[in-house]
């Protein structure tokens, strides 16, 4: 039986398929059902049928939950001192790197790449070891170098935060390296040429000429930094077994809203809380756009 | 969950057999006449090869294990069914059976659930009513032990769930670091304030540490004192109980222990604990009568000998830990009959009970089990201590506390102000009154 045709025209749509598909099922249907869950009470395993509309009232009990706020009062602190820190480190480092290696230049930006492509649960999983209060690493070094007491890195809520900072920073610094050398490569030669020759030093060749280059890609680094740190999961999660650690401080929003629906079965409220915190990532982008976007280039 | 293959015939119209509760599709419709062509009688027609239907069990490590054991058994009653057991990691597992339970697919005929999802599943109507025909679970009350039945009951007295295995409370203590701080058995167990006296003396001779986390106590003192009807944490109004006198003693405990340093603060299951149990600087744990089969298969195989098995302080009696076996409502109806008769099989039958006992120290919830010669036998682990004959008496004594939707976040709140307790000297009633104020604002949800 011949199979019939489809006219030349189709062709686009038939090669943009596979990925159409694929979203609708895996990016629009959840996407959906989430908001449509946001507005409804569900017990899950009482099955499908038994959901009941209730409007607004799961937005309500999210904004009023003391929980969500201490949820999202850590998952600032975490995207802060994980986020400044990546990019602080990464431009300085790009711009080294860029200048001094030749040969070895692609193998040390390997380097540094590799925990980005690492799975983040084989790091999660590694760093536990390493900061064990009485045998790992870290508490062994720093008794070497500074004498000191170990620190309870994972069980004490003060120094679980920085820990999270601490792996969040190693695994995306890399790939901000990675981002500006790319962006360093598009700087004309013959600017520093001139500046030289106009008796600039390297310093005030960096300030004046390399950072305003990188203004763009900064602005490209720091949204995805913004949006990558609201949404930090998998990294305190293992790191905290599952729970968010001791007084909750290693617990995100995504950790928080995870929790509520698995942990407290209460779909309709974690639905609710994933959608108010879309709303503070919204409002975070427009505001690192408004600061970086260059002035009078049609915003 | 494989649908069996499609009969050479199907009817157009779908046969009554098939629950209401269940989407009527294609796929439950061809099973449920699968059931029907197993069924021996005249030939409704249908090929002289007929697969066998195949019975899924869900379950995880070590469960699993006992119901492939099971199989022989199970192929006896029912030789053209074959088991198959879907095993996954505790967590995965109870979250992969909350995604079928909430959407009907992928559901298992049984389902192992622990004691602690029970409850929260018990809550909404995802599991079959074992109470009802035709399974009428009541008509083997007298053979389970009785607190075990009453976990699986609902508020409405709906019973969600069979129970297979559990998990009477036991103090294991390291004796021959008693004997050094010269501290007797009787001191350890005579009252909770004895017993962390007990423990400051063995601090003071031995330097080793009491029990692993301040929070272990905590958790069993406010188990004591449960008034009947009363849950954990919220009554049957749903009305806050956590200011009540129990829950002060227990924060007050859990910071006599503190204070006194008779913590190691390790969380149970970590690193640093089972490292304490082979360094010999943790002197007992609160804990089931299971953990005396991991310390001598893993945790700290060095140590046999030296522990022995107490009965809780204050004449308190607690179940950590406990299997049921339970079905869904979702399942079609052939295979829940099913389902209820491997159910029947595996928590119902003496032989097989006991041999669960014996290889994966499940410690059986059929009280026909108790007159074995195996509960007198010495465990060499415990220095040849009969301690099972010990945990028997204590599972006739241990009571049913009844189970609230929000019991898993009231146990994160009060785990955290007592760490406020702990840690920063925070009051003990500001600390309840703090999360009483919280729970109350969840209990009705």
């Amino acid at each position: 039986m011949k199979l019939p045709r489809l006219s030349p025209a189709w062709t686009p749509y038939v090669l943009l398929s596979p990925f159409v598909v694929l979203f609708l099922v895996f990016g629009m249907f959840p996407l959906a059902f989430s908001l449509y869950l946001a507005f409804q009470t569900w017990e899950p395993t009482s099955g499908l049928g038994t959901m009941q509309f209730v409007g607004f009232e799961n937005f309500v009990f999210s904004l009023q939950d003391e929980w969500f706020w201490k949820s999202l009062k850590n998952t600032a602190w975490l995207a802060v001192a994980s986020g400044v820190p990546q990019h602080l480190v990464a431009i300085p480092l790009a711009v080294f790197i860029h200048t001094s290696f030749k040969r070895l230049r692609n193998g040390v930006v390997g380097a540094y790449f590799l925990p980005y492509i690492t799975s983040t649960v084989a790091i999660a999983i590694m760093f536990s070891s390493l900061f064990s209060t009485d045998y790992g690493v870290v508490n062994t070094m720093l008794a070497k170098l500074f004498g000191n007491e170990p620190i309870d890195w994972l069980g004490a809520p003060e120094n679980i935060k920085p820990a999270i900072a601490m792996i969040v920073f190693w695994r995306y610094l890399g790939f901000n390296v990675v981002l500006y050398l790319a962006a360093l490569q598009t700087i004309p030669k013959d600017l520093y040429e001139a500046a030289t020759m106009d008796g600039a030093g390297r310093l005030q060749q960096f300030f004046h000429i390399t950072l305003p280059s990188l203004k763009p890609m900064m602005f490209f680094g720091v949204t995805l930094s913004v949006i990558g740190g609201l949404q930090l999961f998998e990294e305190p999660f293992i790191l905290t077994g599952g729970r968010g650690g001791s007084d909750q401080s290693g617990m995100t929003t995504a950790i928080y809203l995870y929790r509520m629906a698995f942990d407290f079965n209460d779909f309709g409220a974690a639905s609710a809380m994933s959608w108010l915190l879309f709303i503070v990532v919204v409002v975070l982008t427009l505001l690192t756009n408004r600061a970086f976007k260059p002035k009078g280039a049609g915003g | 969950m494989h649908p069996p293959p499609v009969p050479p015939f199907v009817p157009p119209f779908v046969p009554p057999l098939v629950s209401p509760l269940a989407p009527i599709t294609r796929r439950r419709a061809t099973q449920a006449l699968a059931g029907l062509a197993l069924a021996p009688g005249p030939g409704l027609g249908v090929r002289a090869a007929n697969p066998p239907t195949v019975l899924t069990v869900a379950a995880f490590p070590a469960v699993d294990k006992i119901v492939e054991a099971a199989a022989p058994a199970w192929n006896k009653l029912h030789p053209g069914v074959a088991l198959k057991v879907v095993s996954r990691q505790f967590a995965d597992h109870h979250t992969a059976m909350t995604t079928a339970l909430s959407t009907s697919f992928y559901l298992p005929d049984v389902m192992a659930l622990e004691v602690g999802y029970v409850g929260r599943f018990a809550q909404g109507g995802g599991l079959e009513n074992l109470a009802q025909p035709p399974y009428d679970i009541r008509r083997f009350e007298q053979q389970y032990v009785p607190y075990a039945l009453r976990q699986a009951t609902g508020r409405s007295g709906a019973i969600v769930a069979a129970p297979t295995d559990i998990g009477p409370g036991t103090l294991l203590v390291r004796t021959d670091i008693l004997a050094k701080a010269g501290v007797s058995d009787a001191e350890m167990t005579r009252s909770w304030e004895s017993y962390v006296a007990a423990g400051v003396k063995i601090k003071q001779v031995t330097g080793a540490y009491l029990l692993a986390h301040a929070r272990d106590i905590k958790d069993i003192a406010i188990r004591t004192g449960i008034q009947p009807g009363e849950g954990l944490y919220f009554d049957k109004d749903s009305q806050v109980l956590v200011a009540s006198p129990r829950f002060v003693r227990a924060f007050e405990l859990a910071r006599q222990v503190r204070k006194n340093k008779l913590d190691a603060k390790v969380s149970a299951w970590s690193n640093e604990w089972s490292e304490a149990f082979k360094r010999g600087t943790l002197v007992t744990q609160l804990s089931g009568a299971w953990l005396a089969g991991h310390l001598s298969n893993w945790l700290a195989p060095s140590t046999k000998g030296k522990w022995r098995a107490l009965q809780l302080p204050e004449g308190s009696f607690a179940a950590y830990g406990g299997t049921f076996f339970a079905i869904a409502r979702g399942a079609p109806v052939a295979n829940k009959l099913l389902a209820w008769d491997l159910i029947q099989l595996l928590t119902l039958n003496r032989e097989l009970q006991l041999a669960a006992f014996k290889s994966q120290d499940a410690f059986p919830a059929l009280v026909s089990t108790y007159d074995d010669p195996f509960f007198e036998q010495p465990l060499p682990f415990l220095g040849g201590q009969p301690a099972r004959a010990m945990w028997r008496e204590a599972t006739r004594h241990i009571q049913a506390v009844a189970v609230h939707k929000q019991d898993a976040f009231a146990g994160e709140v009060i785990d955290t102000e007592l760490d406020k307790v702990l840690d920063h000297g925070k009051d003990v009633a500001v600390a309840l009154a703090d999360a009483a104020r919280l729970l109350a604002k969840r209990a009705k949800r």
